[in-house]
């Protein structure tokens, strides 16, 4: 089969491999109809996440057509459409009996820390990811869901991973309504985020990146003010400034890792890999929200230290609040929401790649060109 | 004013936001919301019918943290550690937990030895490296390169610069060893 191959820091390219097989009773085998990129792969791609190893295949957003099942799957058929959920969970260990899917014990040999997920290092448990014709689906009576027939396969896929962490990551504010709600990261969690953050009944949504394409965005799909902190000498300020000198209720870090805004922090991280990631909008999210408030976390980190400012979310009395997302939890709600039309998922949706050039969907993306803000990846285009 | 004790008053009622927003407020009550309680104890809810799942077969020594107790009866089966990267990654996994910076900093140098290493090995192959089209830098033109850059107010474009001497810098070491090792090479001969 053609699958996207990692060859190291900055460099992928499409390989033949073989079929992923079937290694425990409960697995699937998924043939791939839609996968996508997302900012997480971003930091497997620059070589920022430990044990990445060459010749992985990534991808962790995806839906397909099932292929084969174990001799103990009874809840899929070959032929059902299914959409996956990015975490890789059992269904039935400590933190799965709790609804914590995203810290399955059961599935990541690699680390206690972390759970199980598609294409994403051996830190995440050594599974090869979607960005290919066929994927390997573990616990395959846990994690998939049929699609329903009402939903189109562009907004399935994004159902996978980036609209569940978005609505995920307005839930971890503890929104109430009339709150103030900043949104550090214009990217897809962070458009998803905002958005979320009107369901939860926020007052105002503030929408801060430096692409002002995706500020345009932000702006139309989720009615978010927006604010480009390249034109601010000090964000912070200015935020303090424009809520009375209050502060945000909550602030929720979209951005992650590789977060711009200060070239030390940036370069540490993102280009030497001495932090495990940058905490530049995390540090901008805990000194812009207001004392007592709450900061979500959904941007992603590596496992080695950032320097996080503790001192101010301690003083300021913050809870700070951050996971995984448990995908699967979230789909219900998102249904209905979806169906009710408060939103369309693909409408951040800017490119659809052949998985035959998926180097150059990696570049485009990773380096913000061509208005890109979510590419979705056809394998068999 | 945070100076008194009122909160600062908000610029739309709900009214005007449900009017505006689609679905605003759709999942106003915290307490009705799918991630609250952040734990909520139902163990049929995910569908899997077993206590503790069946074993996926080890076929080679799986490197595990030492956090764990036992093997995960799930695990990936992507890229066995091979090389001299593996015997790093594997003494990184053997040697220290999760806790400790050196297992991180172990892996991440594993990595860079496993770059060089697979690049080295690609050479013997139909299909060496090429950094050009994996990079995918060739879609700079068909994907307005300068345009997305240029006359932008993005603060990134300074550290990009960085990226292609990230990449390139291995390829340039290489060369130049391999320079040096075919003079040592032909003088010898001399
Ligand atoms: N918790 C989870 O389950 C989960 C799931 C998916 C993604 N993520 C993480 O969420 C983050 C965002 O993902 P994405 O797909 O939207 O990525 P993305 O790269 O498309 O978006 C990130 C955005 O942040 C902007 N940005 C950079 N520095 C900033 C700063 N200092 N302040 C404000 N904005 C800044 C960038 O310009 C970009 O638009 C990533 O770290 C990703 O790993 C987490
Ligand atoms: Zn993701
Ligand atoms: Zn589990």
């Amino acid at each position: 089969m053609r699958a996207m191959v990692y060859r190291g820091p900055y460099r992928v390219r499409v390989e033949e491999k073989d079929r992923p097989a079937i290694e425990h009773p409960n697995d699937a085998i998924v043939r791939v109809t839609r996968a996508a990129i997302c900012g997480s792969d971003l930091h497997l791609y620059h070589g920022m996440m430990p044990d990445t190893r060459v010749g992985m295949t990534f991808g962790h957003e995806f839906v397909g057509v099932v292929d084969e099942v174990g001799p103990s799957v009874q809840n899929l058929r070959v032929g059902d459409r299914v959409m996956v959920p990015f975490n890789i969970f059992c269904g039935s260990c400590f933190f799965c009996a709790r609804g914590l899917y995203a810290n399955c014990h059961n599935v990541n040999p690699n680390a206690t820390a972390v759970g199980g997920i598609y294409g994403y290092s051996h830190t995440c448990g050594g599974y090869d990811g979607g960005q290919a014709e066929y994927v390997r689906v573990p616990f395959a009576d846990v994690g998939p869901s049929l699609i329903p027939d009402w939903l189109e396969e562009d907004d399935a896929v994004l159902l996978t991973d980036a609209v569940a962490t978005g609505y995920f990551g307005a839930q971890l504010g503890d929104i109430v309504e009339g709150d103030t709600v900043v949104v550090f990261g214009a990217g897809p969690v962070g458009l998803y985020a905002a958005k979320s953050s009107w369901l939860m009944g926020a007052g105002r949504v503030i929408v801060i990146d430096h692409l002002e394409y995706r500020l345009q965005k932000a702006k139309e799909f989720a009615h978010a003010e927006t604010y480009n902190f390249a034109e601010y000498d000090d964000i912070v300020v200015h935020m303090k400034r424009i809520t009375d000198h209050l502060g945000a209720d909550v602030a929720i870090d979209a951005v992650g890792a590789e977060a711009d805004g200060n070239l030390l922090q940036h370069v540490t991280a993102a280009k030497l890999k001495l932090q495990g990631g940058s905490p530049i909008a995390l540090n901008w999210a805990i000194d812009s929200v207001r004392k007592g408030g709450t900061v979500s976390v959904m941007g992603a980190y590596g496992p080695l230290f950032s320097a996080v400012k503790f001192g101010d979310a301690m003083n300021k009395g913050l809870t700070l609040r951050m996971n995984q997302c448990h995908v699967k939890r979230q789909w219900p709600r998102l249904f209905e929401h979806i169906r009710n039309g408060y939103f369309t998922p693909s409408d951040i949706v800017t490119h659809r790649i052949p998985l035959e050039h998926i180097a150059e969907a990696y570049h485009m993306f990773s380096a913000k060109l061509d208005d890109c803000i979510k590419p979705l990846i056809v394998p068999n285009a | 004013m945070p100076y008194t004790s009122d909160k600062p008053k908000q610029a739309e009622t709900a009214e005007e936001l449900r009017a505006r927003i689609p679905g605003w407020g759709a999942d106003l009550d915290p307490k009705d919301r799918p991630s609250v309680p952040k734990e909520r104890f139902d163990p049929t809810l995910s569908g899997a019918h077993w206590e503790f799942p069946e074993r996926q077969e080890e076929k080679w020594p799986r490197e595990r943290s030492i956090e764990h107790s036992m093997l995960t009866p799930v695990f990936g089966t992507s890229c066995p550690p091979k090389g001299l990267s593996g015997v790093i990654r594997k003494y990184a996994y053997a040697r220290y937990s999760e806790g400790r910076a050196a297992h991180w900093l172990l892996l991440v140098a594993a990595d860079r030895v496993d770059t060089a290493e697979s690049t080295l090995r690609s050479f013997a192959t139909l299909r060496p490296d090429n950094p050009i089209t994996q990079t995918g830098v060739l879609s700079e033109v068909r994907r307005h390169g300068w345009s997305s850059r240029v006359g932008r107010k993005r603060v990134d474009t300074g550290h990009q610069l960085l990226d292609p001497i990230i990449v390139g810098a291995p390829w340039v070491a290489a060369g130049l060893l391999g320079y040096a090792a075919i003079r040592r090479l032909t003088r010898g001969r001399r």
